[in-house]
């Protein structure tokens, strides 16, 4: 088994992947910028390591601080959490080469998922749905125009390196392809470093359902269930739920089966998320891409499941076998995960600031999984996620209930939270119905 | 005379405008960056941009001076 595991991230994951790991008996090594030295995961670890400066490119995305802090701390493996280096093919690599054992899918896997064009069109050869679009990187505005005009407004600009629904836009007509399609290229080369663009089809009324996926040693790929995260802003994430209210059990089985076939495709090792859009007027379903990482989320699919799944990614990674049996998985009850994050709820503007009051919810089927306590500042460097609020039932409405009465709990003083949009969210018609799709939270607003 | 003030915490990410431009109501003078979000910060008012009290780069806290347009 791994001895001990450097992990390569901050926050609420971080902590969380340092209980597992002690859990485990594996010995855990936390790295921290100096915006950080404060946060719980430092405390909790085994072993911390300053690595620089606040600004990421200083720190968490810095590969020789990240590989020097594992050497002086002797660790064995590292572990990349989400975001940051968890999708960095040359990082996986370097890992395996300075003799580390690195907790994801092989390099050549990421590579592979890493370009959207270029998954979608491995995705489409191996009998996945996908939504019709572009199969190479659009050069310009003109090539744009023609490309949109194929595919037939509205279109979805993306950028083929990216993810997190950063710099990705819709549009409905040429205007606005024209004035959007810089800005895209903009912020590509800006966050991901790469100025690639591609157009896909938009779907107006759709669900984002995604497959939680695990590749094991002998090459199966389970595919674990599915999970509804359909409750977004500024094509971000805030709620999630599974099973999705909007999936038959027939699409269920489809969905299932093609995403395990997208594993497969990849030959895929360890825990991974494959997301797909389904249009909720004809319940077609179309791949969008694969996260080769653990995901924000995992937590509702552990909690239906009761499989520990970053447990399942060290022992994959120790080329080990996993805890359960493949052929008895079964979900159980409903799960709900709220994100809290440090923004008003009207707006979602950010809100940094110091925390001074941070009291927890508790009770039955009720779980949090925090970065902060009282006292920590929050600071602009990061993304918002204070923590997840997950609550599960043994019905959708008893884990609604229970996590209106979790919500309610849940006390924040300092930085303005998203609290109070959950709980608007959990009493609206459309949520509670179970009838919403992406653009429940514009409804909401306008 | 017009004080534009930072409404958050933030990083400067791009100063767009220059001191002594004639800015309209509305136009965006300064690009802030907090938790992977970028948030223009715009002209409240038409005047001339008489000072400009943020660099790139600078961190900003909640009420500070970015700019001044008389």
């Amino acid at each position: 088994m791994i001895e001990s595991v450097l992990v390569a991230n901050r926050g609420e994951i971080a902590r969380r992947v340092i209980r597992t790991a002690r859990r485990m008996g594996i010995r855990s090594v936390a790295v921290y910028s100096e915006a950080d030295a404060a946060l719980p995961y430092v405390s909790e670890a085994d072993e911390a390591v300053p690595i620089g400066p606040a600004p990421p490119a200083s720190s968490y995305l810095d590969v020789r601080a990240v590989l020097g802090a594992a050497r002086a701390a002797g660790a064995a493996a590292i572990h990349p959490g989400y975001g940051f280096l968890s999708e960095s093919a040359e990082f996986a690599a370097a890992v395996n080469e300075a003799g580390l054992t690195w907790i994801g899918p092989p390099p050549a896997a990421i590579e592979q998922m890493g370009d959207k064009i270029n998954a979608r069109n491995l995705m489409e050869r191996a009998g996945v749905p996908v939504a019709s679009g572009t199969r190479e990187p659009v050069a310009d505005v003109t090539a744009a125009a023609a490309e949109a005009a194929r595919i037939g407004y509205p279109v979805m600009i993306k950028a083929a390196a990216g993810g997190g629904g950063i710099g990705m836009s819709a549009v409905g007509n040429e205007t606005e392809l024209r004035a959007g399609f810089e800005t895209a290229r903009t912020r590509a080369e800006r966050f991901f470093g790469n100025p690639s663009i591609l157009l896909e089809r938009y779907v107006e009324q759709a669900r984002h359902v995604e497959v939680q996926i695990l590749g094991l040693d002998d090459g199966r790929v389970l595919a674990l269930g599915e999970r509804d995260c359909s409750v977004q802003r500024r094509h971000q994430k805030i709620a999630e739920e599974t099973p999705s209210p909007g999936v038959s059990p027939e699409l269920r089985a489809q969905m299932l089966a093609a995403a395990a076939r997208a594993g497969e495709t990849v030959a895929y090792r360890g825990a991974g998320t494959v997301e797909f859009l389904v249009d909720a007027a004809t319940s077609d379903f179309m791949f969008l891409e694969m996260n080769t990482r653990i995901q924000v989320e995992h937590p509702i699919t552990e909690m239906v499941t009761g499989i520990d799944l970053v447990e399942q990614q060290f022992l994959i990674a120790a080329g080990e076998d996993v805890s359960f049996r493949p052929a008895s998985v079964r979900a159980e009850g409903h799960a709900v995960e709220l994100r809290v994050y440090a923004e008003d709820p009207r707006r979602f503007l950010p809100s940094p600031g110091l925390i001074t009051e941070w009291t927890e919810p508790s009770g039955p089927g009720v779980r949090v999984d925090a970065g902060y306590e009282a006292g920590n500042l929050v600071t602009p460097f990061y993304d918002p996620l204070l923590a997840k609020l997950c609550v599960h039932g043994a019905s959708r409405d008893e884990a609604l209930q229970r996590a209106r009465a979790a919500v309610a709990g849940f006390r924040v003083s300092g930085p303005k939270t998203n609290l109070p949009f959950h709980a608007e969210l959990l009493d609206s018609d459309e949520f509670t119905s179970g009838c919403y799709d992406t653009s429940v939270v514009a409804r909401l607003r306008s | 005379m017009t004080e534009v003030r930072a409404e958050m915490v933030a990083n400067v990410w791009q100063v767009v405008a220059s001191e002594g431009d004639q800015v309209a109501d509305g136009d965006t003078l300064v690009i802030l960056e907090s938790m992977k979000m970028e948030i223009p910060v715009l002209a409240e008012s038409d005047g001339k941009l008489t000072k400009l009290a943020v660099a790139e780069g600078d961190v900003v806290q909640e009420g500070d001076l970015i700019a001044v347009i008389e």
